[in-house]
């Protein structure tokens, strides 16, 4: 162990003088190595016991949150989720033949927005989808509020036929476990005695044995049926009549199998055999031409290839749509030149910070310079004008800045007033990339001085006297001797601030106007205006991966640990 | 008149000396000056005029009048232009014409006496002297640029009229131009009454949690054996490094589903959980300024006292609160700060992870300046700028101390 030796050595000085053959001993017997080496290991765990409550606190506050924010951008649940027997049903459609998809597609289709139209669910699907193709959000809402008629002459063919078909305990004796019977009129009893404010859950739904197989399509949608009700409205199948669906799957269920009444051994046989000759008297449902009743759209090539298209659970879409791509059947594909707006704003972000560090570099240096060089006493009073305005609160510099740039505000008004500018033509400072720019090297230039100055200090002002003892001109010595060993300064400074410009939102969001904001003010608008999370996510993962680059950078080249606070 | 000076000959020279450099550079000063006090008064022209006599007389007097009564000379400039501007413009031209001759006649007697050439050696060329004074000049504006903004704002908050400009009552300084109307609406508002109270119970108690956590675990971090030191500290100070908005859109998400589980499994009230959520987001943005300081401290700090302190009987708390607390109190202190202003200061986190019943100052700075702007957030900004003057105060005072401390201890 090589860290035994740096560590301390109660005896080493007796140790050495002895230079005992065998192994050194501590002073209870031990071996001196194992003994050190549990100490250190005592140590250790001691220090890392310290450092656990922090680490841990910030795993927490923060890691995880931006952990769950890179899953979030490739997050694709929602699809396969709100539609998960479309999604089967879809997989074997062949969207290249451009034929519309099968009835069965049809039909899973209607099942599953019956459920998400009773979740209220479609309306988020509609808002993910059109993300990818315009127009599908209204497709899915105006479907929504037909949906649920789909079936309905098959209802009344069966109350026709018995009105008991309408009855809610119909279903529940022909499906219900015993258990779950019991078990809801305990929940229906504790409901009656405690009146309003009741607010647990009805139990969920179990089905009797033997129902499920003679009846597969209706039990499976019995069961959706029964699972929506609890959830959403706290209720349970013994109150409320099927959806016109469940009707539907019933007279499916019959019509494929017309053995299956037989094959049902409950109370409701006599009741099912007699509904057989349902299958007589009506058709089958046509799901196609219902949707396409609703919108022909429903029957278009774009739904269906953009549901094909998104139905796996994560998808690279997001960040497809970051660098204006777009994910479709046929590959990933550019999109349109009116629709392209992440590439210009990554660019823009990239350009103007550069602009940024560039003036912060101009500004910076020559007052680094002469901070470095004035006798400390006035160096020290120079530097508060550094520090004051990177003590004040990043809204007040923006605010000062606002009043400053405005058409009608001081800088324009003391143009006029020398009658330098016209009062017509007064200069637009702000909401354009000319007030960011000013307004954002004036907020990181305390952040380019402080390392520029913490690197000047250390370079000898003899070296400069030297060089011009041996002849050079004052351009040469500062070109030859002082710049080379004042660009680390540069480099940390440039680097920070560049980092802290691509980042920035509040100062582009106030001063920048449409043409001055960076690719933040678009994430922040996709978060709380447009809601598309999935997009915010992907953006700010690959800025994220920017800095991250930018860091790594930046601790090759000063050490993360010699961060300067000017503190 | 002059009784260092006997030699006619030198005294030729520096009559040259002053007619062909300092009167013309001093006039040409005068010259744009006049312009400036001139238009206040709407007469440029004239301004321009007696600007230039006058930039040249002063030369002319500083240079060979009154070369060795700089006191006299100056304030004799003072009151003559102060009289000048009284006359052309009340008050308000007092005061104008007082700073313009103050100008003036420091530049006369810097050409004339020849201090502008202080600062470079004694052999340099005319050249070098210019290119020096330039440089400084440079500096001097870029100084200027940097303090000027926030400095313009502390004037315009005492204005009388909803103006974000200066109104011609307050050039003047005519006292009607002044008011402490927007401090009132400040006091007076609801809103900014609420954020001002939001602000003081979110900050101290994010800073609380930071300097508790972030000093206990500094220490560890000080410790030499500690396995995988570089990770921990990236992990910790990473709420530094990742930007804002990314931490803010991270937390969005989860620290909504938070609140809900605190609001349905803890019965916190809605309140309550807002106030958890931006707490405990401010802390982890303050913690790595905590680590930072602390660890700087730390790196001072002699191992060796915590020994003798064991080595005298106390226990490891005892040590850690006689003994290493009131050496690294200033780094914890300043990081404190740090951590305070952080959270006094943050605007994207808040906006994202609380609710309105949460909002500080800085989001409803934020919303004034970015719907309707509203001069009340001038009597804010100078309020906090007082408050950071403050601050700097405090800090530059515990840097004192730190220094003085660890010059007391060995290593």
């Amino acid at each position: 162990m090589t860290d035994a030796t740096a560590g301390p050595r109660p005896n080493s000085d007796a140790g050495g003088k002895d230079k005992p053959s065998g192994p050194m001993l501590a002073a209870d017997g031990t071996s001196l190595k194992s003994s050190l080496a549990r100490s250190m290991r005592r140590q250790k765990i001691k220090a890392l016991l310290l450092v656990a409550p922090l680490l841990i606190f910030i795993m927490i506050t923060f890691i995880i949150p931006i952990g769950q924010m890179l899953f979030r951008s490739v997050e694709n649940q929602i699809v396969s989720d709100t539609l998960p027997r479309t999604v089967v049903a879809l997989d074997s459609w062949d969207a290249e033949s451009g034929d519309p998809p099968s009835q069965a597609v049809f039909a899973a289709m209607a099942r599953d927005m019956v459920v998400a139209t009773e979740l209220n669910n479609h309306t988020s699907l509609g808002s993910r989808l059109n993300y990818e193709t315009t127009g599908l959000s209204s497709l899915f809402r105006q479907a929504g509020r037909e949906v649920d008629d789909f079936g309905e002459d098959h209802t009344d063919a069966f109350e026709e036929i018995d009105p008991l078909w309408v009855e809610p305990a119909t279903w529940v004796t022909m499906f219900a476990s015993d258990n779950w019977v019991e078990a809801h009129a305990e929940w229906a009893e504790r409901a009656e005695a405690a009146g309003f404010g009741f607010d647990e859950l009805p139990p969920p739904f179990e089905f009797s044995e033997g129902v499920q197989e003679p009846l597969p399509r209706t039990s499976a949608m019995f069961a959706d049926f029964a699972r929506v009700l609890r959830v959403e409205d706290e209720e349970t199948p013994a109150e409320e009549e099927p959806w016109n669906i469940v009707y539907l799957s019933l007279y499916e269920d019959l019509a494929a199998d017309p053995s299956a009444p037989s094959a049902y051994d409950g109370e409701t046989r006599a009741l099912l055999e007699e509904a057989l000759a349902i299958t007589d008297t009506m058709g089958p449902f046509d799901y196609q031409a219902a949707f396409e009743e609703i919108d022909e759209d429903w029957l278009g090539y774009d739904l269906w290839s953009t549901i094909q298209t998104f139905s796996p659970s994560y998808t690279p879409g997001y960040f497809l749509a970051s660098i204006d791509r777009q994910l479709t059947p046929d590959g990933v594909e550019v999109v349109d030149d009116d629709r392209k707006i992440y590439g210009t704003l990554f660019l823009r972000t990239m350009v103007m910070s550069l602009m940024i560090t560039f003036s912060c570099i101009l500004l910076g240096y020559p007052v680094a310079w002469l901070l470095a060089n004035l006798p400390m006493r006035t160096a020290n009073v120079l530097m508060i004008l550094v520090l004051l305005p990177f003590w004040t609160s990043l809204l007040v510099r923006t605010s000062a800045w606002k009043v400053l740039l405005q058409q009608q505000g001081v800088i324009n008004d003391l143009l006029v007033w020398l009658g330098l500018v016209n009062d017509a033509s007064r200069l637009a400072l702000i909401n354009n990339q000319t007030g960011t720019i000013i307004a954002m090297t004036h907020i990181l230039l305390p952040f380019m001085i402080l390392p520029l100055y913490s690197v000047m200090k250390t370079v000898p002002p003899s070296y400069l006297r030297a060089a011009k003892s041996l002849g050079a001109t004052n351009w040469t010595a500062f070109w030859r001797v002082y710049f080379p060993q004042s660009v680390p300064g540069i480099g940390a400074g440039s680097i920070l601030v560049f980092i802290l410009s691509i980042g920035y939102y509040i100062t582009p969001e106030i001063v920048g106007g449409t043409k001055g904001v960076f690719i933040s003010n678009r994430i922040a608008y996709h978060i709380s205006s447009s809601l598309n999370w999935g997009l915010a996510a992907a953006l700010g993962s690959i800025l994220l991966a920017l800095v991250l680059v930018l860091y790594w950078l930046y601790d090759r080249i000063v050490g993360i640990d010699n961060v300067n606070l000017g503190g | 008149m002059s009784d260092a000076l006997t030699n006619p000959a030198d005294v030729a020279s520096e009559h040259k000396a002053v007619t062909t450099f300092a009167m013309p550079l001093t006039a040409l000063l005068g010259v744009i000056l006049g312009y400036v006090g001139g238009q206040a008064a709407s007469m440029p022209l004239i301004g321009v005029i007696v600007g230039a006599i006058l930039g040249a007389a002063f030369a002319y007097v500083s240079g060979m009048v009154l070369e060795h009564n700089r006191t006299m000379g100056r304030w004799g400039a003072i009151a003559l232009c102060g009289a000048l501007g009284l006359i052309a413009g009340g008050f308000g031209g007092l005061v104008g014409g007082a700073i313009i001759g103050a100008i003036l006649s420091w530049a006369a007697y810097w050409l004339t006496s020849g201090d502008y050439r202080r600062g470079v050696p004694i052999y340099s060329t005319p050249g070098q002297v210019l290119w020096h004074n330039s440089f400084l000049f440079i500096c001097g504006f870029i100084f200027f640029f940097l303090i000027a903004p926030i400095l313009t704002i502390i004037p315009l908050s005492f204005n009388a009229e909803n103006f974000f400009t200066f109104t011609p009552e307050m050039l003047r300084l005519d006292p009607a131009g002044y008011s402490l109307k927007h401090y009132q609406d400040f006091f007076n508002s609801s809103d900014w009454q609420l954020a001002m109270r939001n602000s003081l119970i979110i900050a101290p108690f994010a800073t609380i949690i930071a300097v508790t956590l972030g000093t206990i675990a500094a220490i560890g971090l000080s410790q030499s054996h500690i396995p995988g030191r570089q990770a921990i500290m990236a992990i910790m100070i990473s709420p530094m490094i990742v930007p804002l908005i990314i931490s803010a859109t991270g937390m969005f998400f989860f620290y909504s589903a938070m609140g809900n589980w605190l609001e349905d499994n803890l019965g916190f009230s809605q309140e309550m959980t807002g106030y958890i959520k931006v707490i405990l987001a401010h802390a982890a943005l303050g913690i790595p300024f905590v680590i930072i300081t602390v660890t700087a401290t730390l790196v001072g700090f002699d191992r060796s006292l915590t020994r003798a302190s064991a080595n005298l009987g106390a226990g490891p708390v005892k040590t850690f609160f006689k003994v290493q607390m009131p050496l690294i109190l200033p780094g914890v202190i300043s990081g404190g700060l740090f951590a305070f202003i952080t959270s006094f200061d943050e605007v994207v986190v808040v906006l994202f992870v609380g609710a309105a019943a949460q909002k500080t100052l800085p989001w409803q700075m934020f919303i004034g300046l970015r719907e309707q702007i509203s001069p009340t957030i001038l009597a804010v900004a100078t309020i906090l700028v007082t408050f950071s003057v403050i601050l700097l105060i405090t800090l530059e005072l515990l840097r004192r101390r730190s220094e003085r401390l660890r010059g007391m201890t060995p290593g």
